[in-house]
C-alpha cells in the first residue's frame, strides 16, 4: 500500500534502459539528481548518456551532458558503437555536450573562489536547448584539479540545491572509493537515489551487475540485476518477471516424432511449453531436438537453435544421418544456428545474447543444446535459467532444452531444479546389458495432458526416429538385442509348449486306441466263448434227444417182445 | 621602455608574439565581493609589475554566459592569460600576491628587467 501511495506521488523519468525502469518502478526521481556509482569500467558513462539520449529521443526531454573525463569528440565516439547518433542530437539541439576541462597544471589557486563559473555554464546550456535532464559525469574530477575540497564540497551541495530547485531530473556519476560508494562521498550529498554498478569477474567471467542501494520515497527492487552493455544499448535484466501471468496456448505441436507424439495424451506438445531432454552424452537428445526443429521449420515457423557444444554445420551434418534436411531450413531462413562456446561469456551475457537473438528473430521454437553446458555459480544459474524460462514463456515459444544431466538436476553438484521448472521432461536413458547399449525413453511428466508412462526403446536409422515398445514381461523390460532375444525365447518357449501339448494330445489318443483294440479282442473272445457255449449246448441237447429217442425205441420194442 | 623595443624589435608578431604585452581577461559573476576584490587586486598587481604592458578585459559571466565554455571558465573569479602563450589560469581573488606572479609568470623584481638590453 504504501509502495503504491509513493510510486505515485512521486514523479519518475524514464530511463528507457530496458528493465532499469521496471526494477524501479518508473525510472529516476524526476527534478532530482541521482548518483550513479561503481568502479572504472562499469558502464556509468554509458549509462548517463543512455539515459540522455532516450530522454531526448524517446521522452522528448533534451539533456546536457557535463563531461568531465572525456572530450565531446570521444563521448560522441565510443557511444557511436552503441548506435546513438550523438553528433546528430547536439547538431538537433536535443542534447548539449559540455566538456569542462580540469587541469591542476593549469590552473593556479590565489584566494578565494566558488564554482560560479560551472553554475552559469551549466545553466546556460541547460537554457539553450531547454533541457530537462542533466549528467554531470564524473564531477569528482573536480577534486584532482583544484585543492580546496571544503570549498568544492560547499559548492558541490549548493550544486545539486541548485538542480533541485530548478527541476533538472540529474545523473551524477561516481567512482567507487574505499569503503564508501563514491570516493568524495557524493553519497553525502544525492541522496535521493543511488544506483550502484558493479563488474565483478568470477572464474575469470565478468557480469555487470546493477544494484540500487536507496531511492528515497520509492519502492525499488532490491536485488542486484545483471545488466549487459552491447551494442545495442544497456539492458538491465530483471531476475524474474513480477508475475506468472503468461498467456497460455492449447494448441498442439508435434515433436517431430510421431511416436513420440503418440506417447502424449493430446498428440503432441502444447504450444509454449518448456520440454526437457535429458540424458548422458549419445543417448539421441539433440537428434530429438533436431526433429523438432525440423517439424517446426516444415509448418513453416521460425526456429532457433543455442548451441553449446556444436557447430550448426555439424549439428545439420549428423542430423542428415537420421533422414533430417536442416539445411534447407537454413536456406530458406526459417531456421538459425547460434553457436558459442558456453564459457565465451558469462551467463548475463549469453541470456542477453539469447534475449535480443529471439526479439530479432521472433522464432516459434527455441533449442538450448545443451542448456547444462552453461556454468557458473550454482545461485546464478538457477536465476539464469529462471529468466530464461521465463523469457521464453512469457513470449509463447515452445522451447526445447537438452540436459546431460539425467537426474533433471542443472547445476554440477547441486540439486537445483531444472525440471520443475519445465513442463514436460522426456528422459532418455541407456539400457547397458549383456555388452550392448540401447536406448530408452521415458516422459517423466508432461503438464496438463496424460501421457505414456511406459518406456519406449528408441532407435535411430537413415529413416529417421523409431520408438519401439520395450519388452515388459516377467524377466523385466528388455530392450535392444536382449529384447529380440527373449521375443525369440517365448516365441521358442511357446511352440515347445504347443509340440508339448500335441504330444499330449497324440499319447492319449494312443492309448485309447489301444484300449479300444483291446476291447475289440476281449469282444472277439467273449463272442468265441459264446459261439463255443452254444455249440456244446446244442450238442447236449442233441445227446439227449438222441437219448430219449433211443431210450423210447427200446422201450417200445420190449413191449412188442412181451 | 621594454614594451617599445619588443614592438619594433618583433614587427612579425604583432598580434601573438609580443612577449612582453599582457592580455589578461578576468572572468567574474556579476558585483560579487570576491570579484570586486579580484579586480582590484589584479589592477594592483599590475600596475606594480606590469605598468603600461597589460590590458585587462572584464568578462560578466551573468551577462555573457555563453563565454564561459570557451574558455574554460569553472571557478569565479578566474584570470585568463591569454598573452603570451601559453594560456594560463588563475583562480580565487588574487589576493596572494606571490602566486599570481607566479601564475602570470611574471618575475616578481620588476627593475632589472628593462635593464636588459
Amino acid at each position: 500500500m504504501t509502495s503504491e501511495h509513493t510510486t505515485a506521488s512521486l514523479p519518475k523519468a524514464r530511463t528507457g534502459i530496458d528493465g532499469f525502469d521496471d526494477v524501479t518502478f518508473g525510472g529516476l526521481p524526476t527534478g532530482r539528481p541521482s548518483l550513479v556509482c561503481g568502479a572504472a569500467g562499469c558502464g556509468k558513462t554509458l549509462f548517463a548518456t543512455t539515459f540522455l539520449v532516450n530522454g531526448a529521443t524517446l521522452y522528448d526531454e533534451p539533456g546536457v551532458f557535463m563531461s568531465f573525463e572525456e572530450r565531446a569528440e570521444d563521448l560522441s565516439a565510443n557511444v557511436a558503437s552503441l548506435g546513438y547518433d550523438l553528433d546528430g542530437l547536439m547538431a538537433a539541439g536535443k542534447i548539449a555536450v559540455d566538456h569542462v576541462k580540469v587541469e591542476r597544471s593549469e590552473i593556479e589557486e590565489t584566494g578565494e573562489y566558488d564554482l560560479e563559473g560551472l553554475f552559469i555554464r551549466l545553466g546556460y546550456a541547460v537554457d539553450t536547448i531547454k533541457a530537462k535532464r542533466v549528467v554531470l559525469d564524473t564531477i569528482e574530477t573536480l577534486f584532482a584539479g583544484l585543492s580546496d575540497a571544503a570549498v568544492l564540497r560547499s559548492e558541490l551541495r549548493r550544486l545539486f540545491g541548485w538542480l533541485k530547485d530548478r527541476g533538472l531530473t540529474a545523473i551524477i556519476t561516481g567512482e567507487r572509493g574505499e569503503g564508501q560508494l563514491t570516493r568524495q562521498g557524493l553519497e553525502e550529498y544525492v541522496s535521493d537515489c543511488v544506483v550502484l554498478l558493479d563488474n565483478r569477474v568470477e572464474d575469470q567471467i565478468t557480469t555487470r551487475r546493477l544494484r540500487i542501494v536507496k531511492y528515497r520515497g520509492s519502492a525499488h527492487g532490491t536485488n542486484e540485476y545483471p545488466f549487459l552493455i552491447d551494442e545495442q544499448g544497456i539492458s538491465v535484466l530483471p531476475v524474474t518477471a513480477a508475475d506468472l501471468s503468461y498467456k497460455v496456448s492449447n494448441e498442439i505441436v508435434s515433436t517431430g516424432v510421431e511416436s513420440l507424439d503418440a506417447m502424449f495424451g493430446s498428440g503432441g506438445l502444447f504450444r509454449g511449453s518448456s520440454v526437457l531432454i535429458s540424458g548422458s552424452a549419445g543417448t539421441g537428445k539433440t537428434t530429438i531436438s533436431s526433429h523438432t526443429i525440423d517439424a517446426a521449420c516444415a509448418r513453416g515457423e521460425h526456429c532457433m537453435s543455442f548451441v553449446f557444444e556444436e557447430s550448426g554445420e555439424q549439428i545439420c551434418r549428423n542430423a542428415h544421418s537420421v533422414g533430417l534436411d536442416l539445411r534447407r531450413h537454413l536456406d530458406a531462413g526459417l531456421l538459425r544456428f547460434e553457436a558459442a562456446r558456453p564459457s565465451l561469456y558469462g551467463l548475463e551475457m549469453h541470456l542477453a545474447r539469447m534475449h535480443r537473438d529471439i526479439e530479432q528473430f521472433r522464432p516459434s521454437v527455441v533449442v538450448i543444446d545443451p542448456i547444462s553446458a552453461l556454468r557458473g555459480p550454482e545461485v546464478e544459474l538457477q536465476a539464469t535459467l529462471l529468466r530464461m524460462v521465463d523469457m521464453l514463456k512469457a513470449r509463447g515459444i515452445t522451447a526445447v532444452f537438452t540436459s546431460l544431466r539425467t537426474d533433471g538436476a542443472f547445476g554440477q553438484s547441486d540439486d537445483l531444479g531444472l525440471s520443475s521448472l519445465m513442463d514436460v521432461w522426456i528422459k532418455l536413458q541407456d539400457i547397458e546389458a549383456n555388452g550392448e547399449r540401447s536406448r530408452t525413453l521415458y516422459v517423466i511428466k508432461a503438464r496438463g495432458m496424460s501421457h505414456s508412462n511406459q518406456v519406449r526403446e528408441f532407435q535411430m536409422s537413415a529413416a529417421g526416429l523409431k520408438l519401439v515398445d520395450a519388452y515388459i514381461g516377467p524377466a523385466g523390460v528388455l530392450t535392444g538385442t536382449a529384447r529380440i532375444v527373449q521375443e525369440a525365447q517365448e516365441e521358442a518357449a511357446a511352440l515347445r509348449r504347443q509340440q508339448d501339448s500335441e504330444r499330449r494330445k497324440r499319447d492319449v489318443t494312443r492309448r485309447r486306441q489301444s484300449i479300444e483294440r483291446q476291447i475289440a479282442e476281449l469282444r472277439d473272445s467273449l463272442e468265441t466263448a459264446e459261439e463255443e457255449e452254444t455249440l456244446l449246448l446244442d450238442e447236449d441237447t442233441q445227446r439227449e434227444t438222441m437219448l430219449t429217442i433211443k431210450r423210447t425205441d427200446i422201450a417200445r420194442r420190449r413191449s412188442a417182445a412181451e | 621602455m621594454s614594451e617599445q623595443t619588443s614592438h619594433a624589435g618583433d614587427p612579425i608578431s604583432e598580434e601573438d608574439g609580443d612577449p612582453g604585452q599582457y592580455h589578461l581577461r578576468l572572468y567574474v559573476a556579476g558585483q560579487t565581493a570576491k570579484s570586486m576584490a579580484a579586480l582590484a587586486n589584479l589592477m594592483r598587481v599590475c600596475e606594480q609589475h606590469l605598468a603600461g604592458r597589460y590590458d585587462i578585459e572584464v568578462v560578466d559571466l551573468l551577462k555573457n554566459p555563453q563565454l564561459a565554455a570557451g574558455d574554460q571558465i569553472l571557478a569565479i573569479p578566474t584570470l585568463v592569460r591569454r598573452l603570451p602563450a601559453p594560456l594560463k589560469r588563475i583562480i580565487g581573488d588574487l589576493s596572494n600576491t606571490e602566486k599570481v606572479l607566479v601564475g602570470l609568470d611574471i618575475r616578481p623584481r620588476d627593475p632589472p628587467a628593462p635593464g636588459k638590453p
